[in-house]
């Protein structure tokens, strides 16, 4: 396996997704001799899982079982360790896409923070592209970098441990993109400008409180910025559900063969337009929105670096 | 000038451009002598070969594009201004030029940063308004005046972007955010095999193959004669990258599924580049679309092929009696062995294209047409190897609502989810900033998934209910709920 190559079977040394249900999965470093505690039981890893193909099911010892599945940075967003806040999918999403990322890109990011991002971008330019990515935080700078090596993908980037605002990317003229999760964005964006290609790259900050996107659009103008863009997404998640609702009695009519209304006498009539399985229900399938949802990530801010 | 160290840095001729003014994008083939309009201007796109990509143009009398260079701004002294509009009567007098004065300094190609500056002086109201409605009036009045075009590279942004605001109707009103949830969700990237599945044009096609890189393969299923792939040429992806794309008829997966294919009977002669034109939305109302450039080409070299014949077969005729019919004969057979070649390569490709799908291990589905989905769904999976991503695109809930329903009872995939995405664009302005007016109403729905080994069953009983028997019974009730 690996986070940008698709592999068949679990091996030693692989980082696995254990699911055990809706919403319920957690990562598993397999290991020969390994064993990882359930809520079904026990899963040995010698047995249960080395050897064993991807998106196989493992019965635990208790009679449960879990599917073992491949790791991706999507998958591995929703159970990363949390050091900080984390960028969700749905930006990770936009972010990718708005910044043109593909096979060979150079990616600048700063901060790392628990690596959320750096995984995703990862997986987009492989396997001839790389991430520089400056974290001022030394133990989350170190923890990052032994998350790269232990998913085998150190080779497609360097973390640095600095302060962006201080000191930069470390790099020059050699960013496609730049990708700013940082406090005050706005005194990053000189060193973001010469991070980018002479001849242009784009250019996204991401942040919660509309203030710093004021003065981070301020500074992206002043530093010749074009295409200043701002704009925010949201997740909508529907369950689906088959509902019944009941049919209300408005009563009968005085007259015995009166057929008006929607009465549950007709069933017949009725029984067309809604599935109707007993007296005095209407059934139907319905995508039913979450009680709540997520309202507010950040702002996203992205532009583009040209020679003009 | 020196030599561009990268391909794809500079315009050439031939290219998929696209020319951006604000917010309006439009793509067009780059041809010498060639005229093109664009937001109510005509223009050739001549001077423009040669420059980067990102270079912004004015249009100069007689259609030529000239490169704009960044002119300073006017410095900001601090202008006269008012405090609030009370005393502003709206009465359509204040401004003393008339259309004609205004056409007249434009025919004397005046440049529209003066007419800007001409069209303030002689407003009665300009210094009554506050600065931020002065700031307005100018913005509103450069973006008529003064016609930048900046010719950009063409991208899955810029692409999506386009026909979303141009022709959402031949992408089935997929919304560019949607579309970037698909990429990732479907964790598309270099090396994959994917089987997709959409009639978007070749827009979605082209958004997995930039992703892709030229690394790993696609596999394209196409309803009817042949894959619509107007879109995917627009981003000017370099000949090698088509060496790893297939497709696939839909009308023979029935059979590759059942095991029965054959590749005697192929579809009708498919219509790769030359796009299908579909029911046009009025937006388009242009003349020279990418899609007009090139069925004009083909058309040509239509022209082209039958003059030919048509020389040869005066040259035939002057020779003699049998040297003609020979040589005529010859030309038939010419024609019939070209085509039969043709035919034998295709079926060669069809063959071998079935032969990947027969693999079953497809790294990904994706799924995004005007089709309903639950079928499409049901029969592609089969191609995939577990533990794979999918995502299915649709216009309408209703019909992923059934797509879910019927993918539970079918069993081999968990976490299924379905959702749409919410864009929202900001207007970022000192003491100004506030969400834009309008926003997108819907960009579609998502239903995404990943699959499972689908256990063997040795009974007729569906798999949920193998499970059933599998499991001790003090669990059932609740792994069930659980494992759903």
């Amino acid at each position: 396996m690996s986070f940008v190559e698709y592999g068949d079977t679990i091996k030693d040394g692989d980082t696995a997704i254990v699911f055990l249900g809706h919403e319920s999965m957690f990562p598993v470093k397999v290991q020969h001799g390994s064993k990882t505690q359930t809520k079904y039981g026990v899963i040995r890893h010698s047995t249960d899982l080395i050897g064993k193909r991807y998106g196989s099911k493992v019965t635990c010892s208790k009679g449960g079982w879990v599917f073992i599945l491949h790791p991706t940075p999507e998958l591995w967003t929703m159970n990363l360790p949390h050091r900080t806040q984390i960028l969700y999918s749905t930006d990770i999403s936009l972010i990718t896409m708005m910044l043109e990322l593909k096979p060979g890109s150079i990616v600048c990011e700063s901060g790392t923070g628990s690596g959320s991002l750096s995984h995703a971008i990862i997986r987009t330019v492989a396997p001839t592209g790389h991430l520089y990515t400056v974290e001022f935080h030394q133990q989350r700078a170190e923890k990052a970098k032994e998350e790269f090596q232990e998913h085998k993908v150190e080779h497609l980037v360097t973390v640095k441990n600095q302060d962006v605002c201080k000191n930069g990317f470390g790099v020059s003229d050699v960013a496609d993109a730049v990708f700013l999760d940082i406090p005050s964005p706005w005194e990053a964006i000189g060193h973001a400008k010469s991070a980018l290609k002479i001849e242009g790259g784009r250019i996204c900050s991401f942040s919660p409180c509309i203030e710093q996107v004021q003065r981070t659009c301020l500074a992206m103008e002043e530093h010749g910025f074009t295409e200043i863009n701002t704009l925010e997404i949201l997740l909508r998640v529907y369950n689906v559900r088959t509902i019944s609702l009941q049919i209300p009695d408005l009563g009968k009519a005085a007259k015995d063969n009166s057929s008006t209304g929607f009465d549950s006498s007709n069933q017949s009539n009725q029984g067309s337009l809604y599935g109707i399985l007993q007296q005095g229900t209407a059934q139907f399938k319905s995508g039913v929105p979450l009680k709540e949802m997520v309202g507010h990530t950040g702002y996203l801010t992205f532009a583009t670096k040209s020679l003009f | 000038m020196e030599e561009s160290a990268k391909p794809g840095l500079r315009i050439r001729e031939g290219d998929c451009a696209v020319l951006k003014r604000d917010e309006v994008f439009k793509a067009v083939l780059v041809l010498r002598r060639r005229k093109v309009i664009f937001e109510k201007q005509w223009f050739y796109l001549d001077n423009a070969i040669g420059h980067i990509y990102g270079t912004t143009f004015e249009v100069s009398s007689g259609g030529s594009l000239q490169p704009k260079k960044k002119m300073e701004e006017t410095t900001t002294e601090t202008k006269e201004a008012g405090t609030d509009n009370r005393n502003i009567v709206d009465d359509g007098k204040s401004q003393k030029l008339t259309h004609d004065d205004i056409k007249a300094l434009k025919d004397k190609g005046i440049k529209g940063q003066e007419i800007v500056q001409q069209l303030i002086e002689n407003s009665t109201t300009f210094r009554g308004k506050t600065e931020f409605a002065q700031d307005k009036y100018i913005k509103k009045k450069k973006k008529k005046y003064e016609a930048v075009i900046t010719i950009v590279k063409p991208s899955t942004r810029i692409l999506s972007t386009m026909y979303y605001a141009r022709e959402p109707g031949k992408i089935n009103h997929l919304r560019y955010d949607t579309l970037a949830q698909m990429l990732t969700l479907g964790n598309i990237r270099a090396g994959n095999k994917m089987i997709v599945m959409e009639t978007c044009a070749g827009l979605v096609l082209g958004a997995i193959m930039e992703r892709m890189g030229g690394y790993g393969s696609v596999i394209q299923m196409y309803p009817g004669g042949g894959p619509v792939r107007a879109a995917t040429s627009c981003f000017g992806f370099p000949e090698s990258f088509f060496n790893t794309l297939y497709e696939f008829p839909l009308s023979k997966v029935d059979s590759l599924v059942s095991g029965t294919f054959s590749s005697e009977t192929l579809p009708s002669e498919p219509e790769y580049n030359v796009p299908v034109e579909e029911e046009s939305n009025g937006s388009v109302d242009e003349k020279q679309t990418l899609i007009q450039e090139t069925e004009e080409e083909s058309s040509t070299e239509a022209v082209m092929e039958s003059n030919e014949t048509e020389e040869q077969e005066t040259m035939d005729l002057a020779a003699e009696d049998t040297e003609y019919k020979e040589s005529k004969e010859k030309g038939n057979k010419e024609n019939i062995r070209e085509k039969q070649r043709k035919q034998q390569e295709r079926r060669r490709k069809l063959v071998e294209t079935a032969a990947l799908l027969e693999e079953k291990n497809a790294d990904g589905l994706i799924v995004a047409s005007r089709f309903h989905p639950t079928p499409l769904l049901l029969s592609l999976l089969e191609f995939v190897a577990p533990s794979r991503p999918f995502v299915v695109y649709c216009q309408y809930k209703e019909p992923l609502l059934e797509c879910y329903t019927k993918l539970r009872e079918k069993g081999g995939v968990i976490n299924l989810k379905l959702s749409e995405t919410w864009l929202r664009n900001y207007q970022v302005l000192p003491d100004r900033s506030h969400p834009k007016l309008m926003m997108s109403g819907g960009g579609g729905y998502l239903l995404s998934g990943i699959t499972v080994t689908v256990e063997k069953v040795q009974s007729d009983a569906s798999s949920l209910e193998a499970q059933k028997i599998e499991e001790p019974t003090s669990k059932k009730r609740k792994l069930q709920e659980l494992h759903c």
